[in-house]
């Protein structure tokens, strides 16, 4: 078998996806630093990724193919943004934790 | 051409009025002696009457039925089709507006000329004939106009010179009010004249006089019935509220309180509004609608029972005055009513004879009140007079005149027209015996009023200090001008005879008071057959007495005038004696000094409350009430806002996990309800 | 040029903005930028102001109902679409709003010393807010303009206001915005229903007209929606019992504010049932006639007896305006062509009068900085040319005959006597107690001894103030003189309105009605 032929099931890389998700999703809502959060975020995004080409590969279809570009490009600007929100942040109130910057309540 | 007779004052105004607004107003500009404005404003007065008289030479020429000069000016609203709105700016004169026209321009331009005199000290004599001007220009519009809104027009317009010039000297916050008062009083009565111009105009489809006539009358001033489908009721709503527009316009109950207290101006104006024109446009417009008012006799005999109380009214108040021009502005109430109560018995005629013979004998005791104030620097009060006919013996003279017209002694012009009056009171359908004997009482009391005022002011001892030349004291009073009211110090005043260019028109007033009655002598009447176009005869109500009875009546009156005259006579002969009455009356004196508290009781009763009530609605209910529900609405909100924002943390990993729940919920729920 | 003559709507709403845009790039550091700054929005509302002259002279009176019309695409998805178009109600209108504009900026030379780019801009903004709400055809353009209008007036209020101006501008804000947002959704309502009877979603005034909506009855979907819309409208004008922020907004707007709120943005009120809650809802007019006399008529007499007892001139003529108001909703719900007319030319009058009354009482605040009546008296002897002026705005106010207040109320009062003689006759109660409160503030601020001995030195007004007033002084008169040039251009208009706003169901049978409607509205009651 060729290492073209090899083939991995379908479900066990959506599962793998999910997997990433949740992680992901938990490191979001549980962690303080933003810096873990923001790579959180990433790795949700990558996850979903995954889930597109996935599926794209079953149903042969290129739209999931297209959308993953679609998300990396998003996905790049996004955490150039926050980065430098972080950065901007870190620099006024001197620190990267969330609990100490909750600034949406008056 | 008719319209240059209200454009000419026009005229005057603008000019003495731009003059005063751009040279003599602004701080620093130039200020004009009393000559020169004087001039230009008696001038274009005096155009008028010129044009005035040309024309009425004019009518006199045409055949009695065909007295009417027309001109339209443009057209001043113009809305919808035919069931709209049509109003021309048009003017119609004919037999009886002449005779007020000549009047105004007439007596107008004799209290010009005299005003030249009496505003030589004025500060401000550029303004004063502005308005003077002004005046002149709304009266004539008044009188002219061939509809009712454009005799509105000047009805609304004499109302305002009324007011400028009343609160003249501004300075003096009570002359402000007096002249607030008039123009609100006014107003009430305006109140009325719109009402009953909308029920005109909804019932009969025009405001046009002759459009008006020509629907109750057919043919050569035959009168036909009430036009068809006009309910009597309907002409008496009418004319009751126009002659509510009447009560404040010519000062009858209860809308009188404005004019004694319209004194506060000066005294030309005085005369010429207050006295000789303004106040009797009441009356024109009664005699104008006459053919209307005659089909109401409900409305008639309002008329002429408000007329007769006022004057009975009026007089027991003037008894009771020691300010002269307050005795005179009440004795100008007095003789409104008179002129009311002929109107209401139906004898228009009689009416309008008299708003001619008052013009003249009360703008003559007018100016004559004025001569005196001027020479007696400022003083009113007549008990403090006394022995001016040495001092002044012109004025003495012609005052003298005026005082015998008023009370209605032959052959003097006050005579015809009163005895006119009060015969159709007695012997007109509409009047009756009541009616006569109230007009026949006040008529003694005017005599006695009217003798009193004349005894304190010129015969009898002087009451006041005098200083020989014209020393200190008349040199103070012309630098402060009138305004001041400034007195010496030591109350000592040079009395002097007033200047020629006031003598003059009160000479001339003089002669118009003795021989102005000739017009209108009993049955051989010029008036009545010149007004016959106008007010006809039918209109005049029928007499049922015999015609001896009119010269017992005559004759009453007469007497009555002259015991009148003879114990005012008596009573201040000896001064001592007319304290001692007024002591054992002292009760009575008191409510008649007070003018029957009448000011008061308004004040108390509706000015008070409606202020009070106005207070209460802004604070209780404005404030208190609306606003407080928007607030409310508001308060909810913040209230809403403020429960809810607990759930707000802060922190966006709850938000996040919050998110979640709403998701897994949410897609729980799709999958749930797609098996 | 001929671009020009067919958009002349376009080019005179959109104009003021773009210029007061190009303001915005003058800096504004030292005296000459900001007098440049100031007659660049001066000399931009006056060529606005000339353009709006080219509207005049373009419109035929006996033309077609809507003239200059433009149409473009806008969203088509809900039928909305750009569509401009004025008749002889609009036209004077338009010319009032240009005409105020470049008065009340000159009035706002020394008025305004700060933030002025913000101030000049957010004035021309204004500008173009009300004029495109004249103009609109669209009812969902017409929303959009309302709205647009709304903010220049807060921030204005807001930021230059007086000492309470955050409050005012609030309440004004909010008041407003609860009004309109129910006129938003009678007007997607009316979408919709277009779309159920013709097919297509429409917000175009002349498509909504032939929807048909059962009306009759204070219930009837017809009233409901013209309650949706008549209370935008009513807050506007605004009508007894919805009036109090009128005084507060007054008070707190700086003079500009206060004259433009008073001199056009109140006509918004009355123009919005001219032109939209009358024609759309003729059953609901029917039903809501005599309601709506009874507030006009207690507007009238409220307004004037509150207005005695104000302390503060500015709120007096701010409660002044609440009883002139109510005649114009007085004489528009008499529904003949007399009161409709007063109705019109009373907008037109009060947008000067009281304009010019707003001015003067800001002339003499920038001598004083007070408008407490009790602080003045006897300003005729320090100000005499003031005094003129006041005057005959005055007499204007209390609709002396020959003025211009007089054929507005005297038409109102008649239009409204043919209707109802017993409203008319309390309504005229109006013309007494508006002479009491007017002539005693007059003579409160104006006559007797100057008491107060700031007073005394108190300057005559300058060239530029006597020059603000001329014009205004001058329509005072021309209005009251000659009419008939005003009511030429509009009364085709209003005819076309008149039987447009009675054509009630009987008349219009023929439709044939659409039971949705009702089934919609039955299920909610």
């Amino acid at each position: 078998m060729a290492l073209s032929e090899f083939q991995v099931e379908p479900w066990l890389v959506l599962a793998f996806c999910s997997a990433i998700f949740f992680i992901g999703l938990a490191g979001l809502l549980i962690r303080r630093n933003i810096l873990v959060i923001l790579m959180c975020i990433e790795l949700m995004l990558n996850a979903v990724n995954l889930t597109f080409v996935t599926f794209s590969k079953i149903h042969n279809h290129m739209g999931g193919q297209m959308s993953v570009f679609f998300i990396i490009t998003v996905a790049a600007a996004e955490s150039a943004v926050g980065l430098g929100l972080v950065i901007a942040m870190f620099r006024t109130v001197r620190s990267v934790d969330t609990d100490e910057i909750q600034l949406l309540k008056q | 051409m008719l319209a240059w007779i209200p454009l000419f004052p026009l005229i005057g105004f603008l000019i003495n009025g731009c003059w005063y607004a751009f040279f003599q107003a602004p701080v620093g500009g130039r200020k004009a002696h009393a000559t020169l404005p004087g001039i230009i404003a008696s001038l274009s007065i005096f155009a008028s009457f010129i044009l005035s008289l040309l024309l009425f030479l004019q009518l006199k020429d045409m055949p009695a039925e065909a007295r009417v000069i027309e001109q339209t000016v443009f057209n001043w609203m113009h809305i919808g089709g035919s069931s709209g709105f049509h109003l021309d700016m048009a003017f119609r004169l004919d037999s009886l507006n002449t005779l007020f026209t000549l009047v105004i321009t007439g007596v107008g331009t004799l209290i010009h000329i005299y005003s030249i005199g009496y505003m030589s000290h004025d500060a401000t004599p550029g303004r004063f004939f502005s308005y003077l001007n002004l005046f002149c220009f709304a009266m004539l519009m008044l009188v002219l106009g061939a509809s009712l809104p454009v005799l509105f027009l000047g009805w609304e317009g004499v109302g305002l010179c009324s007011y400028l010039l009343i609160g003249y000297w501004y300075t003096d916050d009570e002359k402000a009010s007096a002249g607030k008062k008039a123009f609100i009083v006014n107003r009430v009565g305006d109140f009325g004249f719109l009402l009953g111009m909308f029920l005109i105009f909804t019932t009969f489809g025009s405001l046009d006089f002759v459009a008006l006539k020509t629907a109750f009358i057919s043919g050569h001033g035959a009168l036909a019935a009430i036009p068809a489908g006009v309910s009597p009721g309907t002409i008496t709503a009418i004319c009751l509220l126009l002659f509510v527009g009447c009560m404040g316009k010519s000062a009858q109950i209860p809308l009188y309180v404005w004019l004694p207290d319209a004194m506060a101006g000066p005294t030309p104006v005085s005369a010429l509004i207050h006295a000789a024109t303004m106040v009797t446009s009441g009356i024109y417009m009664v005699a104008r609608l006459n053919f209307m008012f005659s089909f109401s006799p409900t409305a008639l005999g309002v008329i002429a029972t408000v007329g007769a109380f006022t004057a009975f009214f009026a007089a027991t108040v003037a008894i009771a005055q020691n300010d002269i021009k307050k005795v005179l502005a009440y004795s100008t109430v007095s003789q409104l009513g008179y002129m009311f109560l002929a109107c209401g018995v139906g004898a228009y005629t009689a009416g309008v004879f008299h708003v001619i013979t008052h013009a003249f004998f009360k703008a003559l005791l007018f100016l004559g009140a004025g001569s005196v104030i001027h020479g007696m620097s400022e003083e009113q009060d007549i008990t403090k007079m006394g022995g001016l006919r040495t001092r002044m013996p012109v004025t003495f003279a012609v005052f003298a005149i005026g005082w015998l017209a008023i009370c209605g002694l032959p052959p003097f012009s006050g005579f015809f027209s009163k005895d006119e009056i009060l015969w159709q009171a007695f012997s007109s359908e509409h009047g009756s015996i009541f009616l006569w004997a109230l007009g026949a009482v006040t008529a003694v009391m005017t005599a006695f009023y009217m003798t009193r005022l004349f005894y304190l002011t010129f015969l009898g001892q002087p009451r006041f200090k005098e200083v020989a030349g014209p020393g200190k004291s008349h040199a103070a009073h012309d630098s402060h001008g009138h305004d001041s009211h400034a007195k010496p110090k030591d109350g000592a005043i040079h009395v002097h005879e007033s200047p020629l260019s006031m003598t003059g028109p009160l000479m001339v007033l003089a002669v118009l008071s003795a021989v102005g009655g000739l017009i209108g002598i009993p049955h051989m009447s010029w008036l009545e057959k010149w007004l016959e176009p106008v007010i006809p005869e039918a209109a005049e109500a029928a007499t049922h007495m015999v015609p001896s009875m009119e010269w017992v009546l005559m004759g009453v009156s007469v007497l009555g005038a002259v015991l009148g005259i003879a114990y005012a006579f008596n009573l201040y002969k000896d001064l001592a004696k007319a304290a001692k009455l007024k002591q054992r009356y002292a009760g009575l004196h008191k409510i008649l000094e007070n003018k029957w508290y009448v000011d008061e009781f308004y004040q108390g009763v509706i000015v008070r409350p409606i202020f009070n009530l106005s207070q209460a609605l802004w604070k209780n209910f404005d404030v208190a009430v609306i606003d407080r529900v928007v607030l409310g609405f508001g308060r909810v909100t913040q209230w809403t806002g403020q429960s809810a924002r607990t759930i707000q943390t802060g922190s966006i990993q709850v938000y996040a996990f919050v998110l979640l729940i709403g998701l897994v919920a949410s897609v729980g729920y799709l999958i749930y309800g797609l098996v | 040029m001929d671009w020009f003559n067919s958009h002349v709507l376009s080019v005179v709403v959109f104009f003021p903005l773009v210029w007061a845009v190009f303001g915005l790039l003058i800096p504004t550091t030292n005296e000459s930028g900001r007098n440049a700054l100031k007659y660049w929005t001066l000399i931009g509302s006056l060529l606005t102001f000339a353009f709006s002259l080219k509207i005049y002279y373009a419109f035929q009176a006996n033309g077609a109902a809507f003239q200059l019309t433009e149409l473009a695409e806008w969203i088509p998805g809900l039928g909305t679409s750009y569509s401009l178009g004025m008749d002889g109600i609009s036209l004077w209108l338009i010319i009032l709003t240009t005409f105020l504009s470049p008065i009340v900026i000159l009035a706002s030379f020394t008025a305004v010393e700060e933030k002025l780019r913000g101030y000049y801009f957010l004035l021309l903004a204004l500008e173009t807010g009300m004029l495109g709400a004249f103009v609109a055809l669209d009812v969902f353009l017409f929303y959009v303009f309302w709205e647009v209008m709304l903010i220049p007036m807060y921030f204005l209020v807001g930021i230059w206001g007086g000492k309470d101006r955050i409050y005012a501008a609030m309440k004004f804000f909010v008041y407003t915005m609860v009004g309109s947002l129910l006129m938003l959704v009678a007007i997607f309502f009316l979408a919709y229903q277009h779309k159920l009877q013709m097919g297509t979603y429409s917000t175009a005034l002349l498509d909504l007209y032939k929807v048909h909506i059962p009306g009759g009855g204070f219930t009837s979907p017809q009233s409901l929606l013209f309650m949706g819309f008549a209370l935008a409208f009513a807050i506007k004008v605004p009508l007894f019992p919805l009036h109090t922020w009128l005084p507060d907004a007054h008070v707190q707007a700086p003079t500009a504010g206060s004259v433009i709120l008073a001199g056009v943005l109140l006509k918004m009120g009355g123009y919005g049932f001219l032109r939209f809650a009358f024609p759309l809802f003729p059953d609901a007019v029917a039903t809501f006639q005599i309601p709506f006399m009874i507030l006009a008529a207690i507007a009238i007499v409220y307004g004037a007896w509150v207005a005695t007892v104000q302390p503060d001139m500015k709120k007096l003529v701010a409660y002044s305006s609440v009883s002139h108001m109510g005649y114009v909703v007085l004489g528009l719900f008499s529904m003949n062509a007399i009161g409709v007319t007063g109705s019109i030319y009373q907008m037109l009058n009060h947008g000067v009068s009281t304009g010019a009354l707003f001015l003067l009482v800001g002339m003499i605040y920038e001598r004083r900085h007070t408008r407490e009546i009790s602080d003045f008296g006897g300003i005729t002897k320090v100000m005499p040319i003031f005094a003129i002026i006041f005057m005959i705005v005055t007499l204007s106010s209390v609709a002396l005959p020959g003025t211009n207040g007089f054929v507005g109320e005297f038409l109102i009062l008649l239009g409204a006597w043919k209707t109802s003689p017993g409203l008319a006759a309390i309504s005229a109660l109006g013309v007494i107690f508006g002479a009491v409160y007017m002539l005693w503030l007059f003579q409160r601020v104006m006559f007797g001894p100057v008491k107060n001995k700031e007073n005394e030195k108190l300057k005559d007004l300058s060239f530029r103030e006597i020059a603000v007033m001329v014009p205004l002084l001058f329509c005072i008169f021309w209005m009251g003189v000659a009419p008939n040039f005003f009511f030429r251009k509009m009364e085709p208009s209003i005819e076309r309105f008149l039987t447009r706003s009675t054509a009630t169901a009987v008349a219009r049978a023929s439709v044939p009605s659409s039971s949705s409607i009702a089934a919609f509205f039955s299920k909610k009651n």
